[in-house]
C-alpha cells in the first residue's frame, strides 16, 4: 500500500510525474486514434481497429469527433505548460498543489469522458463532464494567473539580478507569463462563449472549411480567432519555459521580454477585435507577431551561445581558443536544448515562410479549389503543433534523466525525423505549386513515406522513453524516487555553466 | 569517447539518409496504358425525376424546401457525350476554337468589387483545353475523339465556362447547390446518397481500390453507374444509387454546380473525387474553385 502510495504521490503531485502522466495519455490517445488517419485508412487498418474498438463513428459527426479529440489533446498539452509553469516559477505550496490538482482533474475529466462520448456513445452526461473538465482547466487557470501576480514584493527582483526587471524590480519574465495566462483566459472564453451562445453548441465546425465563405459569421470569425490563438498562446508559454530551462539572462533576457509582453498583448488583442474590425485585425496580429518571433530569435542566440560556451568548457575550452568547427561542435554537443531552438527556428521555415508566401501568393492559391487550399491549411497548422510537441519532448526527456549516448539517439533522431517529417509535409500540402494532379502521385508518395518514417521514429523514441519510465515505476528505488525527492526542474548544463 | 559520439552521431544521420532515399526510390513513372472496359449497363442519356419537397441541406441538417420538381441526368456527362457537344457546337458556331482551346461566350457576373473578388467579364472562355495531355478527349484532325477505353467514363477537364455551356446548348442548366444535395440525400437527411456509411464497393475514392486505380498514380475515373451491384473483373460493387436513382452522386469527379453568388467569382463542387478521401463524399461537402478551373477530378451533370 505504501508502494503504491508512493508511486501515486509521484505521478499525481510531483511536477516531472504530473508532465510524466500527461505525455503518456497523449501518447497512447496519439496512437489510438492515429489508426483513424489517412494511411490507416489507405491500408484497411483503420476498419479492423472501428470494429475491434466498437467506436460509432457517425459521418454525420466528424467534425464533431475532430474538434472533441483537438481539445482533449490540447488541454493535455496546456496542463504539461501549467506544471512546468508552476514548477519554475515561484509561488506559494499551496498554490502549486492547488492548481496542478484542478487542471489535472480537468484535463482527465475532459480527456476521457470526451473522447468517450465522440467515439463511444452518445450520453448527455459524459458531454457534460467534458465541459465540467475544461471549467476545471479554466479555474486552474485562474488560479494560476493569481499566483503569478508580479507585483508582489517578494516577487520583485534585486537591482543587480541578472534576469530581466524594471527599475523597481518588477520580474518582466514573470510579468510575461502573467500576461501569456490573461490572454489565454481571455482567449479560452472568447472561443467558448461564442461557441455556446452563436453557434448554441452543436453546430460545429472545423475552421479549415469555413475559409472561403465570403461572408463569415459571429461565430465563425470567433472560433477561428480562438483557435489560432490558443496556438500562438501554448507556443508563446513554450518559448518562456524554455527560457528558465536554459536559464535565459542579461540584458538580452530583458529585451526578449520586453518584446514577448508587447507582443502577446498586441496579437491577442488583433485576434479579440476580429469580430468587429476583420478588416485591421490581420495587421495588428502581424505587428505583434513580429516582437514574439524576434523574441524566439534571442533565446536562441542566448541558448546557441551558452551551448557553445558549455560544449568548450567541457572540453577544457574558452570560446576563444576555439575555432568555428569546435564551436559547431560544442553547439550541437547536446541534443535537447539545442534542439529545442533549432525547432522554433525551423518554424520559420516550415511555418511562417510558408504561411507568409501564401498569403502573398493568396490570388494564387484561390485559382486552386478549395481542398488544395485546405490541404495547406490543414499542413500548416499540424506542423506548428508538431513542433510544439517535439520541443515538449526533448525538455521532458532531459528533465527525465537521459544521458549520454541515449540521450544523444534520443534527440538527434527526434529532431532529424520530425524536420524531415515536416519538410515533407510542407512540401506535400504545397505541391500545386511544383506538380500537376495527374503527376503528383510520386511525389505524394515520397512525401509521405518521408513523413510517416520520421514521425514513426520520433513515435519509437517517444514509446522506448515511455517503457523506460513505465519500467522504472516497478523499481523500489527508481528514478521516480529520486525526482519525488528533488522536485526542482532543473537548469540544463548548470553544473558546467555556473 | 569523442569519437565515438560524433561516430554515432554520423550513424544516424546516415541511417535517416537511406531512409530517405529508400521512400524516395518508391517513385515509378505513371502508367499510359489504357483502362479496362466495362459496360455498367446504366444509360449515361437518362434523366431521373426528383419531386418537390422539403429535405435536409449541409452539415447541420437544415431544413429546405424546393417546390418544384426538376430531372436530373442519372450519370454525369460522359466523355462521348461531351465530344459529341464539342463536334456539333463547333460545326454550328455556338462555340469556337481558339489557341488555348474551345471557347465559348458568357455574358459575364454581376462584379462588386469585394475582397477576393475576381471580375468575370462577358465575352469568350474556356470551354475545354486542347492537346492537354491529361484530357480524355483529343482533336484529332477537325474531330474531337475520346481516347479508347474511356467513352463511358464522365468527362473531365472541363472548365464551369464549359459545363454551362454544355447544359445551355441542349436546352438545360447546371444544377443549383440545393437541388444537386437533394438529388443526392433524398429527403431523410443521409451522409451519402445510399445511406450513412461508405466502403470501396459504394464509390470511387482515393485507394479504395477499384479496378481502374494503377500503381504510383492518383487513381482514375471509373465508367459512369459502375457502382450498381454488378462484378468487374472480381471487384464487387454494390448498388449505390441517390433516392431518386441517380449513380455516383458520391465520388468519381466533382461536379460543378451552377448557383452564381454575390460577392464572389467561385463555383461550387459538390460530390467528391476519385482523389479524395471518403468523407470528402459526404453530400453536403462543398469544393469551389474559380470558373476557369479544370481538373482530371472535376465532371458535370445537368438538370432540366
Amino acid at each position: 500500500m505504501e508502494a503504491l502510495k508512493a508511486r501515486y504521490q509521484y505521478l499525481f503531485q510531483s511536477t516531472k510525474g504530473l508532465v510524466l502522466v500527461a505525455i503518456a495519455l497523449i501518447s497512447l490517445e496519439t496512437v489510438f486514434f492515429g489508426m483513424l488517419s489517412g494511411p490507416m485508412a489507405e491500408m484497411g487498418v483503420r476498419d479492423v481497429w472501428v470494429r475491434w474498438t466498437g467506436m460509432q463513428l457517425d459521418p454525420m459527426e466528424r467534425e464533431g469527433r475532430i474538434i472533441i479529440l483537438y481539445h482533449t489533446i490540447a488541454l493535455a498539452v496546456v496542463a504539461i505548460e501549467v506544471y512546468f509553469i508552476t514548477g519554475l516559477v515561484k509561488m506559494s505550496e499551496r498554490q502549486r498543489a492547488n492548481i496542478n490538482a484542478t487542471i489535472t482533474v480537468g484535463y482527465l475529466t475532459s480527456m476521457i469522458f470526451g473522447l468517450w462520448f465522440a467515439y463511444f456513445g452518445h450520453n448527455y452526461i459524459w458531454h457534460g463532464l467534458f465541459i465540467f473538465g475544461q471549467s476545471l482547466v479554466f479555474f486552474a487557470g485562474v488560479m494560476l494567473t493569481v499566483a503569478l501576480w508580479p507585483w508582489r514584493k517578494e516577487y520583485r527582483l534585486p537591482p543587480d539580478s541578472p534576469y530581466a526587471h524594471t527599475r523597481g524590480g518588477l520580474d518582466l519574465e514573470r510579468l510575461a507569463f502573467f500576461v501569456m495566462a490573461v490572454a489565454t483566459l481571455g482567449s479560452a472564453v472568447y472561443g467558448a462563449v461564442a461557441g455556446a451562445n452563436f453557434g448554441n453548441g452543436f453546430e460545429l465546425f472545423l475552421a479549415e472549411d469555413e475559409v472561403r465563405e465570403v461572408t463569415k459569421t459571429t461565430l465563425q470569425l470567433a472560433v477561428i480567432g480562438h483557435l489560432h490563438i490558443m496556438l500562438t498562446l501554448i507556443a508563446i508559454a513554450l518559448t518562456l519555459i524554455i527560457g528558465r530551462w536554459v536559464d535565459f539572462k542579461g540584458r538580452i533576457h530583458t529585451v526578449a521580454m520586453v518584446f514577448m509582453i508587447i507582443g502577446t498583448i498586441i496579437i491577442t488583442s488583433g485576434v479579440w477585435i476580429i469580430v468587429v474590425y476583420r478588416s485591421i485585425a490581420h495587421i495588428i496580429i502581424n505587428v505583434g507577431s513580429t516582437p514574439v518571433l524576434l523574441a524566439s530569435v534571442l533565446l536562441t542566440i542566448y541558448t546557441w551561445r551558452r551551448q557553445v560556451r558549455i560544449g568548450l568548457a567541457k572540453k577544457g575550452l574558452t570560446p576563444k581558443e576555439a575555432g568555428f568547427g569546435k564551436k559547431l561542435a560544442a553547439l550541437l554537443h547536446d541534443p535537447m536544448p539545442f534542439g529545442a531552438t533549432w525547432q522554433m527556428m525551423y518554424m520559420n521555415l516550415v511555418v511562417t515562410a510558408v504561411g507568409i508566401f501564401l498569403a502573398i501568393k493568396l490570388e494564387l492559391v484561390r485559382e486552386w479549389p478549395w481542398r488544395e487550399e485546405r490541404i495547406t491549411l490543414t499542413g500548416h497548422w499540424h506542423i506548428l503543433a508538431g513542433i510544439i510537441a517535439t520541443i515538449i519532448l526533448l525538455y521532458y526527456a532531459d528533465l527525465a534523466g537521459l544521458k549520454g549516448r541515449a540521450r544523444r539517439w534520443f534527440g538527434w533522431i527526434v529532431i532529424i525525423g520530425s524536420d524531415a517529417a515536416f519538410a515533407a509535409v510542407t512540401l506535400f500540402s504545397t505541391k500545386r505549386l511544383y506538380v500537376s494532379e495527374s503527376a503528383q502521385q510520386p511525389l505524394v508518395n515520397m512525401t509521405i513515406w518521408i513523413a510517416d518514417i520520421g514521425l514513426l521514429l520520433v513515435l519509437v523514441m517517444l514509446g522506448l522513453l515511455m517503457a523506460w519510465r513505465l519500467v522504472d515505476l516497478f523499481k523500489g528505488n527508481g528514478r521516480w524516487k529520486e525526482e519525488l525527492a528533488n522536485p526542482e526542474l532543473d537548469v540544463v548544463g548548470k553544473e558546467v555553466d555556473s | 569517447m569523442t569519437r565515438l559520439h560524433f561516430h554515432s552521431g554520423k550513424m544516424i544521420l546516415f541511417g535517416l539518409l537511406v531512409l530517405l532515399l529508400v521512400a524516395g526510390c518508391n517513385a515509378q513513372p505513371a502508367t499510359t496504358e489504357p483502362p479496362p472496359v466495362f459496360d455498367t449497363g446504366i444509360d449515361p442519356n437518362a434523366w431521373a425525376q426528383v419531386p418537390a419537397g422539403s429535405f435536409f441541406m449541409g452539415l447541420h441538417n437544415h431544413e429546405k424546401t424546393i417546390d418544384y420538381d426538376f430531372e436530373m441526368m442519372v450519370t454525369d456527362v460522359t466523355n462521348e457525350q461531351f465530344a459529341a457537344f464539342l463536334n456539333d457546337a463547333i460545326a454550328d458556331g455556338s462555340i469556337t476554337l481558339g489557341e488555348e482551346g474551345v471557347l465559348g461566350y458568357y455574358p459575364g457576373d454581376k462584379f462588386s468589387g469585394y475582397k477576393h473578388e475576381k471580375e468575370i467579364k462577358a465575352g469568350d472562355w474556356l470551354l475545354f483545353p486542347v492537346d492537354h495531355p491529361d484530357a480524355r478527349i483529343q482533336k484529332e484532325g477537325d474531330t474531337f475523339v475520346v481516347k479508347p477505353g474511356y467513352e463511358n467514363h464522365p468527362a473531365t477537364m472541363v472548365t464551369w465556362f464549359g459545363a454551362w455551356a454544355y447544359c445551355r446548348y441542349y436546352g438545360w442548366r447546371l444544377p443549383l447547390e440545393e437541388e444537386w444535395e437533394k438529388a443526392a440525400r433524398g429527403p431523410d437527411g443521409r451522409a451519402f446518397p445510399w445511406g450513412n456509411d461508405v466502403d470501396k464497393s459504394n464509390a470511387n475514392y482515393y485507394k479504395s481500390h477499384d479496378p481502374f486505380e494503377r500503381p504510383n498514380t492518383v487513381g482514375d475515373t471509373t465508367p459512369v453507374g459502375f457502382y450498381n451491384g454488378k462484378i468487374y473483373n472480381g471487384f464487387q460493387t454494390m448498388n449505390s444509387p441517390s433516392p431518386y436513382g441517380l449513380y455516383d452522386m458520391a465520388g468519381n469527379v466533382w461536379q460543378w454546380t451552377g448557383g452564381v453568388y454575390e460577392k464572389t467569382h467561385l463555383r461550387y463542387l459538390k460530390g467528391g473525387s476519385f482523389m479524395d478521401y471518403a468523407y470528402n463524399l459526404r453530400s453536403w461537402t462543398r469544393n469551389s474553385a474559380t470558373p476557369e478551373y479544370f481538373s482530371i477530378a472535376v465532371g458535370f451533370r445537368c438538370v432540366r
